[in-house]
């Protein structure tokens, strides 16, 4: 059948949930082939194969780990160009649009970015201009190369083979140049990852200062949410910028999107306006963020939040 | 240092956005243009680093005849010249063959850094600084929060999903910036009297050696098949807080199997 490449996204081997659910839409349009790189990958194996990879491509010798987004491309051109996949789909992150980018202009093919769904025939299917139209798009040349928004596909698992094909690669100068020095971990652990989570609750300048950001926190928590902030506050430095949502942040898509003290500027709303729920809590009734909500409170938050959780609590534990 | 900045002329963010009937590309004609707003930063950082240890900045921009007014604006910030690449071949171009495009306009101009915004507000894809670099054979340093400048390399702190890497390569270097890097500089009123009279060359697809069945909507690599307005989002239901909203909240989350 024909073989479909997934770029593996990863942490240390533990493959990320957007692997999986890449996995699954493989599936619905050929067969799929992960595609490792780096170190980790005896720990990745068995979960890929459990979600439909026939074959698993490893490519983990060198230093590949000193380097970032030039020599992916170079693994993903020297399989392609060896077995021919009908289309290579590859998690819709900064860094993997970097790669697709990169990719294509190897193969003078096509790329597609933030796909949403795709479709027989690799008719990627997009939400451009904040939301405002769909647009159904396609490779005319080359090998489809499409990156994929997490959250776009529900992952299941099909166990498969899930064969080893060690790959052995050598990184031109070219892909060397950039070297990474170093490596620095400035987030918040213990909570979802903002990109992958089925819920995500949100803060803004709202909050008046970072320590009430616990507010936010504590509704998160209580409902296995992730957090986020608007600019303005990681800008404050009331929240890191890691978690910042938005144009220049992340873009999120979850099932349920909340927005306490935030004023839904475009800039926020580009990274979140694909949510499928969403609601918001605001003093102010004009605030463009209610012309999106599904449910909105007009209100003070320092009210309503801690009344939610609390609300939220003894709906869990009754 | 030598500095290329790229920069695109947007539909105003505001403004609401239209495709054409024809071929489903931005109408960029019914609204207004604006310069891409991470493109600012992108012109700031270039001025920083030229004043700081010289050089000379050059805007490159690709785009109908109109955007003209975002070349003017980047010298009228302290750019010293600019290079307009303007021709009907080039409407439509995707990212493969925008790429292409910017890569030849490049090698008519002498640089050691190229700098990028990391995103365009229209296309949003994110792609062209990688793209780019690809092209050149330059080293990438993309997602800039910050860039410091040594002898002959270069060192950034790239933004990633934890916390950002330290990255340094040798020049010739493409860099993209976020929007945490600076503060954009308004033009100021000398500047924008000075502007007037700074270089600006246009070049053509045969100027600058482009091929023209590589770029247009010709030579795209992608084909957008169908485009659809989202039908409107229902109005959502909006209460006022009247010491039970925290209640009627968790009520609707709860008749959504959220809780
Ligand atoms: C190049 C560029 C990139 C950008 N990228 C991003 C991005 O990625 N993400 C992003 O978020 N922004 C981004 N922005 C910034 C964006 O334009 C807005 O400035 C920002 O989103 C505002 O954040 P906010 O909604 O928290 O603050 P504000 O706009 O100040 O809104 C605060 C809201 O809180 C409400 N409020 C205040 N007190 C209370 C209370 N006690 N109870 C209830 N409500 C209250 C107010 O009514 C108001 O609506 C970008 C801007 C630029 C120029
Ligand atoms: N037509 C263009 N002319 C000049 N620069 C461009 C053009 N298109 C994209 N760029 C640059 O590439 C960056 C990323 O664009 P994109 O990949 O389209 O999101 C922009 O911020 C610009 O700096």
């Amino acid at each position: 059948m024909a073989e479909v490449l997934v770029l593996v996204e990863h942490v240390d081997g533990a493959p990320k949930k957007v692997t999986l659910e890449l996995l699954t839409l493989a599936r619905s349009l050929g067969e799929p082939s992960a595609v490792f790189i780096g170190n980790g990958a005896d720990n990745a194996k068995a979960k890929l194969a459990e979600y439909g990879a026939a074959k698993v491509y490893v490519a983990g010798d060198g230093d590949l780990d000193s380097y970032l987004v030039a020599p992916k491309a170079e693994v993903l051109a020297q399989i392609v160009g060896a077995v021919s996949p009908v289309a290579v789909l590859i998690p819709s992150t900064p860094e993997g649009k970097e790669v697709a980018g990169r990719l294509a202009v190897k193969l003078d093919s096509g790329v597609i970015t933030d796909a949403v769904g795709v479709d027989d025939g690799f008719v990627a299917r997009q939400s451009i201009f904040g939301g405002a139209f769909n647009v159904s798009s396609s490779v005319n040349r080359g090998t489809p190369i499409i990156t994929v928004r997490p959250n776009s596909t529900a992952p299941e698992p099909a166990p498969a083979a899930g064969a080893e094909e060690q790959v052995s690669v050598t990184l031109s100068d070219a892909a060397k140049k950039a070297k990474v020095l170093d490596r620095i971990t400035e987030k918040k652990g213990g909570r979802p990852e903002l990109t992958e989570a089925a819920i995500v609750v949100s803060g803004g300048r709202g909050l008046g200062e970072g320590s009430n950001f616990a507010l936010i926190e504590k509704l998160a928590d209580s409902l296995g949410a992730a957090v986020g902030a608007s600019r303005a506050a990681t800008d404050a430095g009331w929240y890191p910028h890691t978690n910042q949502v938005g144009q220049t942040g992340k873009t999120v898509s979850p099932q349920l999107y909340m927005a306490i003290g935030i004023s839904g500027a475009i800039q926020h709303r580009a990274g979140m306006q694909t949510s499928k729920t969403i609601v918001a809590v605001n003093k102010d009734p004009e605030a463009p963020i209610f012309e999106l909500v599904d449910f909105g409170v007009v209100g003070d938050l320092f009210n309503v939040v801690p009344q939610l959780t609390e609300e939220i609590e003894k709906r869990h534990s009754s | 240092m030598n500095i290329v900045v790229c920069v695109k002329q947007v539909p105003d963010t505001w403004a609401e956005k239209k495709l054409s009937a024809t071929d489903k590309t931005v109408d960029r004609e019914s609204v207004d243009g604006v310069m891409n707003e991470l493109d600012e930063y992108a012109v700031e950082e270039a001025l920083r680093i030229k004043e700081a240890s010289g050089g000379e900045v050059t805007v490159l921009t690709m785009g109908p005849d109109k955007s003209v007014e975002t070349i003017r604006k980047a010298l009228s910030m302290g750019a010293d010249k600019a290079v307009h690449l303007v021709d009907a071949g080039l409407h439509g171009s995707d990212a493969l063959a925008t790429s292409y495009a910017l890569a030849k306009a490049l090698g008519t101009i002498e640089h050691d850094l190229v700098i990028l915004g990391v995103e365009s507000t229209d296309a949003r894809m994110s792609v062209v600084p990688a793209m780019l670099a690809e092209r050149l054979g330059a080293a990438q340093l993309t997602f800039a929060r910050k860039v410091e400048v040594g002898d002959g390399t270069v060192k950034i702190e790239r933004l990633t999903d934890t916390g950002y890497d330290v990255v340094e390569a040798p020049t010739p270097a493409v860099i993209s910036v976020v929007e945490k890097i600076n503060e954009p500089r308004y033009p100021s009123f000398k500047g924008i009297m000075a502007a007037k009279k700074k270089p600006l060359t246009t070049l053509t697809l045969a100027d600058a050696g482009i091929e023209a069945d590589k770029v247009g909507l010709g030579g795209s690599a992608t084909t957008v098949a169908d485009v659809a307005a989202r039908p409107p989002k229902q109005a959502g239901q909006i209460v006022k807080d009247e010491g039970d909203g925290g209640t009627k909240l968790a009520e609707f989350l709860a008749s959504q199997k959220f809780v």
